[in-house]
């Protein structure tokens, strides 16, 4: 990063949080801090809710998955359409006919307190646990590719998005939030564009794409039935679909983008443009890795992405990492060869040489994973606790080698931006339900409204500096990251079953579906400890527990009591 | 424990009849389906350009 870089990063992440700060002056009730201006347009909302759901791993870490396998993790999305389609047409009115600031006091108002404190107590725990990932994860990245201080990173990059949120509440972070994305898009495509003009003159569009097929780099769609594979369309449709469901319909940091809305109309438009955005949006930043991994079938790359780990390794091992760098350097070389060769091929309409280069170039390919697979190996043996993936340092070793400076800058504005909205959004959601299911409900009943839009405040900064603790903690504790993922999948479906027996079953009492969801989450967990499946099949498990257990104990209760009145 | 009574908010029934203000697509029923419908046709691009390139 040169001057100019820094001059991008700096003016576009100040630039917009100072524009923040400005548009929300003078902000003095409670229901202009938490829900805004109620003058919110679709595509306002459209951009928070896509912001707040996207973060900085999203754009620096997606096409690293691209790259190394291909477009079928686009599946996981293929459950939010119809996901969103339920939330606007069944969630949404009910939301804003209860005239609510939090998902959970809907659970008040249609079941009781207890049921509204479990919903916004899971909501909590499993942002709280998670409030530090959004921040870690880019900085890790970020901080190892530049060389700037870990801890320094989080905490300039925490603090920023700390004093927007307290200072300007949700406006805020929805304001700031869509001219962050404006910078996502603007850089992502940037990148696209360049990387597209850096292909080899000689290889046609048409000539990428088959040369990424060759790989299987463009298998998008898997229709086996096999529960143990992560990613198939059945597990995106259903598991995602009850994923999808819980986590725009019940969590607060998405509810809190929509409810805001200047009318329902703006409300569901919003949603319905990330409905329909979302999969070809996730798609373009995945082709991006694949046309990543094209563009460095013609230049040789590093046999490790992560430079810094495979610099460790040298020095403990300087004669072993080269022999595995020359390894590298010849079958690459042998595997542009070959790539040459097939494409000669193609251009010649020769089926027989085609099939024969063809083979060529996977054999070539095999020789060059058995390179990468001896350099992870010595990474290991250099250090055991050496991250043996670099899949999330693809895209940044390409926009540091290829880039013009400027565009870097542009790009790496982008990564905070994600980060910080993402960031903000769930802050403002943390501050919103401490304050009003469990300070307000249960603490302070009847204060002026000054004093709550205090007490917010106060607790979106507290959370703020949590989410900064666990950040730093994180440096230490590397798999509380992989915990904390676990812990939202294991808890989402569980939530989403509480919404659905309160819009669709209403004969079911809030007693009832408070130990039906107590019973189900024990379910999740002890089902989490003995089977091996895909972790979004738990969402669907946790849902349907929770609302078959709703239905058997209510009907339990009916007949308690149906026998007890007759016994009198 | 009893939550405090809801707050009363625009009727139902006003809110659902709410216009989507869209050219062509005047209920919010068309909208979903039209939502639904780009989504099956990217499904159907995605086999295609895996069928088309492999």
């Amino acid at each position: 990063m040169n001057p100019l870089d820094y001059l991008v990063l700096f003016a576009t992440m100040l630039g917009i949080a100072a524009y923040g700060i400005w548009l929300t002056r003078g902000q003095r009730g409670l229901r202009a801090y938490l829900k805004g201006s109620g003058t919110t347009g679709w595509l306002t909302i459209g951009l928070s809710v896509m912001a707040t759901q996207a973060s900085a791993i999203t754009f620096l870490s997606m096409p690293g998955q691209g790259y190394e396998d291909g477009l079928g993790f686009v599946q996981n999305y293929f459950g939010m359409p119809l996901a969103l389609i339920i939330v606007a047409a069944v969630f949404l009115p009910m939301f804003r006919r209860c005239n609510v600031y939090t998902a959970y006091e809907f659970l008040g108002r249609r079941f009781d307190t207890k049921t509204r404190l479990l919903g916004a107590g899971l909501f909590l725990l499993q942002r709280g646990l998670g409030a530090g990932i959004t921040i870690y994860a880019p900085a890790i990245v970020l901080s190892t590719v530049f060389g700037w201080p870990l801890g320094l990173t989080i905490v300039l990059s925490g603090m920023l998005v700390i004093i927007y949120t307290v200072t300007g509440g949700n406006e805020a972070v929805s304001q700031t939030q869509k001219y962050q994305m404006i910078v996502i898009f603007g850089g992502m495509a940037a990148a696209f564009v360049v990387l597209l003009t850096k292909l080899p003159a000689q290889l046609t569009f048409p000539d990428a794409l088959h040369l990424a097929g060759t790989f299987k780099k463009l298998n998008a769609v898997d229709f086996s039935p096999d529960l143990h594979r992560r990613y198939t369309f059945w597990s995106g449709l259903i598991g995602g679909l009850c994923l999808s469901l819980s986590y725009f319909g019940t969590d607060q940091s998405q509810v809190q983008r929509y409810i805001s809305g200047a009318s329902l109309r703006e409300c569901r438009l919003g949603l319905m443009f990330n409905a329909v955005c979302k999969i070809p949006m996730q798609f373009l930043i995945l082709l991006l890795g694949v046309l990543l991994f094209v563009f460095y079938q013609f230049e040789t790359p590093p046999v490790f992405f992560n430079q810094s780990s495979w610099s460790a390794a040298e020095k403990r091992d300087s004669e072993k990492t080269y022999v595995i760098e020359q390894e590298f350097a010849v079958a690459s070389a042998n595997k542009q060869q070959a790539i040459n060769d097939w494409l000669d091929a193609r251009r010649l309409h020769d089926p027989a040489a085609e099939t024969n280069a063809r083979a060529q170039v996977l054999d070539a390919h095999r020789q060059t994973e058995a390179a990468r697979a001896e350099a992870r190996a010595a990474l290991r043996a250099a250090d055991a606790h050496a991250q043996t993936n670099d899949g999330d340092y693809v895209f940044i070793t390409f926009i540091l080698a290829h880039l013009p400076h400027g565009v870097i800058g542009l790009l790496v504005a982008a990564f905070f931006a994600a980060a910080l909205s993402s960031k903000a959004a769930e802050l403002s959601a943390l501050g919103s339900t401490t304050s009003v299911d469990f300070y307000r409900h249960l603490l302070k009943r009847e204060a002026s409204e000054e004093h709550y839009v205090k007490a917010s405040k106060w607790f979106t900064a507290i959370w703020g500096v949590v989410a900064l603790g666990f950040a730093l903690f994180a440096h230490l504790q590397e798999n509380l990251i992989q915990a904390v993922n676990i812990v939202g999948s294991v808890f989402y479906g569980v939530v989403l079953g509480l919404f659905l027996v309160a819009f669709f079953v209403k004969w079911v009492r809030g007693t009832a579906v408070f130990y039906a969801a107590l019973l189900a989450q024990a379910l999740v967990f002890s089902l989490y400890f003995t089977l091996s499946i895909s972790y979004l099949w738990y969402n669907l498990i946790g849902c349907a527990a929770c609302v078959l257990f709703s239905l058997l104990i209510q009907a339990a209760q009916v007949k308690i009591k149906d026998q007890g009145a007759s016994a009198k | 424990m009893k939550s405090t009574p809801a707050a009363p908010g625009p009727p139902i029934n006003s809110i659902d009849t709410e216009e989507t203000g869209l050219p062509g697509l005047r209920t919010w029923r068309r909208v979903y389906l039209l939502v639904l419908g780009l989504f099956v046709l990217w499904v159907v691009l995605l086999v295609v350009l895996e069928k088309i390139f492999s």
